[in-house]
């Protein structure tokens, strides 16, 4: 019942023009190594599902991007995510642009396999008025006009978890679990990240079991990446906020793009880590 | 009374704010828009609504109104994401957004500004603004009110205004005003402005004819228990005073 893997061997099994979600919510807990590797991968003209922060600035930086099915992108303490912007202004991705609220409601219908759940969320919005996937339902019981949410399905997911085990439970440490159970019961194939693999008679010494988010029945694979969330928040429930600052300072020319890529992005996980490592010495 | 004569304008900002939550009880102060309402509810919590529930900025209720800025402290509840989601359409809320552009009606929009398809600026996306607007008491902040932010039309509809179905559009704080949708059609009426500004100031930074009052009375000051709880209990590092300049 191992299901460990390489980072590697989970980009590896992403294709092109699939449909990908990710976990997290804006700048927190997201799996970016898991997402730097893919940015390194041949894939492209992805269909990305996210509460988007740094994940989707990253890959809209790589070009991997088709379409953005979202409510929003921020890196919370940095309220716009630069490369997203760009990436829009640009007029190269298309962008499926949902109420928050909504949003969970998708999730919510794809992982348990419904085709939609409605919502008065949106309504009057221009939400509604440019998002084509969006229809109204009336309300079988009263008559009422609701927002039919369509399942936000996914053919492969990533999240990021603190604690996992071999087999693919997964545990989450601090206040927030975000959505990340939705993402791994609503993908046909979902991968863990985690910052620590313990065993699995030691997962419940890291936190309660209500902590145990993820189940192995929904898991195909598990990678340990210590701070692999990198910069978004990670094992202490903290982000690197001096690090998302000259991330978001190098995106605002080419050349200053083209010097951090070459710096923390063109090599594997461990030189991100390694080249993160020196960078903090000299600050 | 000199205590109260020196009271800045982010202060006279976050009693606004405060003054937003008069009769709401035992509901969830979302005043996520910014440091001046988070501070306006904690500053109401502390005063005249001890019923409110505030957060630590993050997913926890605390038991008390902590500082900004400050850990939890004590814990009364837990309100991670989805349950914010869940609240909203449960509508025990009283939420803040943060308009780039507003129209008279209240419509607001915070994903882009241009055209949909390529945007001259793309900023958050409408996150939960249409939601907010539809279900829950919705109050604005707009820390530069400027003709950039008060349009005649905005260039997509993140928030619904009274024109398009809002629940209860309660009223806008600005650096400079403070106003409210008390105009007979529900479009934007001055209500009160600032120590120090004029109604021409506010009229001539609001790119649409404003519904202004014979009488447009001062904005009331914190009193010395208010400046008090600000600048001792719970700003002690004047983090208010980044987000507005008089």
């Amino acid at each position: 019942m191992g299901r460990q893997m390489t980072i590697e061997e989970i980009v590896g099994s992403v294709e092109s023009g699939m449909t990908l979600g990710i976990g997290g919510w804006g700048s927190r807990r997201k799996p970016m190594a898991l997402v730097r590797a893919l940015c390194n991968s041949p894939v492209r003209d992805l269909t990305v599902v996210s509460y988007g922060g740094a994940d989707v600035g990253l890959l809209c930086a790589a070009g991997k991007i088709r379409k953005l099915v979202a409510p929003f992108v921020t890196l919370d303490s940095v309220a716009l995510e630069p490369h997203f912007r760009q990436a829009r202004q640009n007029g190269s991705i298309e962008f499926e642009e949902y109420d928050e609220g909504m949003f969970m409601f998708g999730l919510y219908a794809a992982a348990h396999g419904l085709p939609f759940l409605p919502t008065p969320a949106g309504l009057g919005s221009d939400v509604l008025a440019t998002n084509p996937r969006l229809k109204t339902v009336a309300d079988p019981y009263g008559g009422e006009e609701l927002i039919a949410v369509p399942a936000l399905k996914m053919d492969v997911s990533f999240v990021h978890l603190q604690r996992a085990d071999a087999r693919g439970n997964a545990l989450y440490l601090g206040g927030d679990p975000y959505f990340d159970d939705l993402y791994a019961k609503a993908a046909d194939r979902s991968f863990v990240s985690c910052e620590r693999l313990v065993d699995t008679a030691d997962l419940l010494k890291e936190g309660p079991v209500q902590a145990l988010l993820v189940s192995r029945a929904q898991v195909e694979g598990v990678v340990e990446t210590p701070n692999g969330s990198h910069f978004t928040t990670g094992d202490d429930d903290r982000r690197d906020e001096a690090f998302q600052r000259h991330y978001v300072e190098a995106a605002g020319s080419p050349e200053s793009w083209a010097a951090f890529r070459a710096r923390f992005l063109d090599g594997d996980e461990a030189a991100y880590q390694a080249a993160v490592r020196a960078w903090r010495e000299e600050q | 009374m000199g205590e109260v004569l020196t009271a800045t304008r982010a202060e006279v900002c976050a009693a606004a704010c405060a003054d937003m939550f008069r009769g709401d009880g035992e509901i969830v102060a979302a005043a996520v828009a910014g440091m001046t309402p988070a501070l306006g509810a904690r500053l109401a919590r502390a005063t005249f609504e001890p019923g409110l529930l505030t957060t630590d900025g993050g997913p926890y209720l605390t038991a008390e109104p902590v500082p900004l800025g400050a850990p939890a402290g004590d814990v009364e509840g837990w309100l991670p994401f989805r349950e914010h989601l869940w609240l909203v359409l449960n509508g025990r809320r009283h939420v803040w957004l943060g308009p780039s552009q507003m129209d008279r009606f209240g419509n607001c929009n915070i994903s882009h500004i241009g055209p949909s398809d390529r945007p001259k600026s793309q900023l958050l996306g409408s996150r939960g603004a249409p939601g907010n607007t539809r279900l829950n008491p919705t109050s604005f902040w707009v820390p530069r009110h400027s003709t950039r932010v008060f349009v005649d039309k905005v260039d997509y509809v993140s928030g619904v205004g009274n024109d398009r179905g809002a629940f209860q559009l309660r009223g806008v704080v600005t650096n400079l005003a403070v106003l409210d949708f008390r105009a007979p059609d529900g479009s934007l009426r001055l209500r009160s402005v600032h120590p120090g500004v004029t109604v021409d100031d506010v009229v001539a930074a609001t790119g649409f004819a404003l519904t202004v009052p014979d009488e447009v009375p001062e904005t009331r000051l914190p009193t010395g228990e208010e400046l008090r709880l600000m600048r001792e209990v719970l700003d002690p590092k004047g983090i208010r005073e980044r987000e507005v300049r008089a």
